[in-house]
């Protein structure tokens, strides 16, 4: 146990390092700067690459050929710079290149574009929303983990709490499984020999070694979703045995009303809380269950409403049940959490909610 | 080590029984198959031969990674036996930056046509460029979109027809092509920038010597190389077949003069 002091983005920055990522590219954008910023110095000194791109898309175009040479590889953004990297995200889904983006968002308003596919095309990317920085040491190995083993894009959600924060950090590195090798990374080894590679969205494949060709390579890949969808989905629960009410919230959100939460169970308030790791894939048949005794599903998020569309599409009874608690809450400068994001205000919009169990 | 297949000789002294199907094979041993379904008069494959064949008489052939863009030239990605990535439209010039950078001891080059290098990825090409980036980029330019049916891009030259400038490119409405070789041989960063053609054998072989001096000066680390080549698209100009290199040489070799317009060789 080596604790650092150090900004959540330093600590991100370090982690990829950690986890072998040895290309950054990106455009600076607040609050993402700081994460390139700390690429720059760190990914270099690992013997990597860090170029500050000229635009979104050519960063994440970079990344996405580097990445194809078989190195881990990463771009990032705010929320409105990964909208211009989109179609590069849905090529890494189609072309099935490992690619892995950090969104440091403004508040939580993209949490759509985190889970409805990011790009073009039907594929998703693994998109993970770490609650404070100590989890996003540890979620930043796992999505460079989770996008190698399945050949896919994926994002790590953030926001400016995260990438601004100073926390004492352990950088221990994750025990994961190994890998199988990339022999489908192009390198020129197999030029000449027949056996050459391509990667492309369209699955054609070779002359000699064809591929399925568009349709089977869009099912092959719909498949292969599906079994991510099946297996890769990661939540967090606590006092949802016998809640009567169990708030649903993500990412930095999710630590705030895990506090709340906790503090009225002391207190003796029968509350619980459900928070989703990975937003895609949704742990959906888990928040049933942990929802199923419990009379009110608070939904707390900092944007207009968007988790809660997957929460409904789980919860049985959520006509009566679902109710939203959050809302969409800027700082001054637009650029940050606003004041929506504060233990008083959530402890007081659940505490109101459960008023009307009692009426 | 790859041998390359001799040319098949005809023996007048001794006439064969029968007519030979083939004569010679031109086929560079870099592709899998010669065949392709670009159009009859089509200026590409002419130029995809010059590099495959340059690059095995470079003994570069598992030294290279080809990033494509997207044209009727894509086609090739299935056909040529390279490791290859068919990247987003205009982005290649980004992509293979990302490539070499990995791979800094591979050979990186770009296929790409005007309407991807120019239109829809100047950015790339430009920024690529400044950072002198050691890959070399091939800009096939027949000054019209013809994978998607011959279209104005942003090197159509002025007065050409095309299905979005019917009555010609006129600079007042639709405004003037961009000069994308002569940019690029004004900027620091750049090492090499010529302007070929494959439109009679004589342009065919000057073109083979660009390529083949670009791909020296990307061995020798002198950063980012283009070579532009003129390539005919009859289809997409819509002009008889046998005209394609005629056509070619009144509407874009007026606008694109062949010749080497940037050469950072030190006396190689």
């Amino acid at each position: 146990m080596a604790l650092r002091f150090m900004e959540g983005s330093e600590a991100i920055a370090e982690a990829a390092v950690l986890a072998g990522c040895k290309f950054y590219s990106a455009y600076p954008m607040a609050p993402s700067t700081g994460l390139l910023e700390q690429m720059s110095r760190k990914i270099p000194e690992s013997g990597g690459v860090c170029i500050n791109a000229e635009t979104e898309m050519g960063g994440v175009n970079m990344a996405l050929g580097a990445a194809a040479t078989g190195f881990r590889a990463a771009s990032g953004s705010t929320g409105q710079g990964v909208s211009l990297m989109q179609e590069a995200i849905g090529e890494a889904a189609m072309n099935e290149t490992p690619l892995v983006i950090f969104n440091m968002a403004r508040s939580q308003q993209d949490y759509f574009q985190a889970t409805r596919g990011a790009g073009w095309g039907g594929g998703r990317p693994i998109s993970v929303a770490p609650k404070d920085v100590a989890e996003a040491v540890e979620l930043t190995q796992l999505i460079f983990h989770l996008t190698d083993k399945y050949r896919c894009a994926g994002i790590l959600v953030g926001d400016n709490l995260l990438a601004r924060t100073q926390v004492s950090v352990d950088l221990k590195p994750l025990d994961l499984p190994p890998l199988p090798p990339k022999d489908w990374a192009i390198d020129g080894s197999m030029n000449g020999t027949g056996k050459s590679r391509v990667l492309f969205s369209f699955g054609f494949g070779k002359h000699l070694t064809p591929g399925p060709g568009p349709t089977q390579h869009n099912i092959n890949l719909a498949e292969k979703f599906a079994l991510i969808e099946r297996t890769e989905m990661r939540w967090e629960e606590e006092f949802t045995d016998d809640a009567e009410a169990v708030v649903v919230a993500f990412g930095t959100g999710g630590k705030f009303v895990e506090h709340v939460v906790r503090e009225m169970r002391e207190e003796g308030h029968k509350v619980g809380y459900f928070r989703p790791i990975t937003l895609w894939p949704f742990a959906g048949d888990a928040l049933n269950k942990a929802t199923r005794r419990a009379k009110l599903v608070l939904v707390f998020e900092i944007n207009s409403g968007q988790m809660i569309d997957d929460v409904r599409l789980h919860v049985d009874d959520h006509r009566s049940k679902v109710r939203a608690i959050g809302g969409v809450s800027f700082d001054e400068s637009g650029l940050n959490l606003g004041p929506l994001m504060d233990a008083p205000v959530i402890r007081e919009r659940i505490e109101q909610a459960m008023k009307t169990l009692q009426a | 080590m790859n041998v390359r297949v001799p040319i098949n000789v005809i023996q007048t002294a001794k006439p064969p029984q029968q007519a030979s199907k083939k004569v010679a094979s031109f086929k560079p041993d870099l592709l899998q198959t010669e065949d392709h379904h670009l159009c009859p008069g089509c200026g590409e494959p002419v130029a995809v031969r010059l590099i495959l064949e340059t690059l095995q008489e470079m003994n570069l052939v598992k030294e290279n990674i080809c990033v494509l863009g997207h044209g009727c030239y894509g086609t090739f990605m299935s056909t040529m036996d390279i490791d290859c990535t068919l990247c987003l439209h205009g982005r290649a010039p980004a992509n293979s930056t990302g490539i070499k950078r990995m791979r800094p001891e591979k050979l990186v080059w770009t296929l790409q046509g005007d309407g991807d290098m120019v239109s829809e990825g100047l950015a790339e090409i430009l920024h690529a460029a400044a950072r002198g980036e050691d890959i070399t980029c091939f800009m096939l330019n027949n000054g019209v979109f013809g994978d998607t049916g011959g279209q104005m891009t942003a090197a159509s030259v002025v007065g050409q027809r095309t299905k979005t400038s019917i009555e010609g490119r006129n600079p007042d409405y639709h405004g003037y092509p961009v000069p994308l070789a002569n940019l690029l041989s004004t900027m620091q960063g750049v090492g090499y920038v010529a302007r070929g053609s494959v439109h009679n054998a004589a342009s065919i072989a000057q073109t083979k010597k660009m390529v083949h001096r670009a791909f020296e000066r990307q061995l020798q680390k002198r950063g980012l190389g283009l070579v532009e080549i003129l390539t005919m698209c009859p289809t997409g100009w819509f002009v008889p077949t046998n005209t394609g290199p005629e056509y070619m040489l009144e509407s874009l070799g007026k606008t694109y003069p062949l010749g080497e317009l940037k050469d950072e060789g030190g006396g190689n």
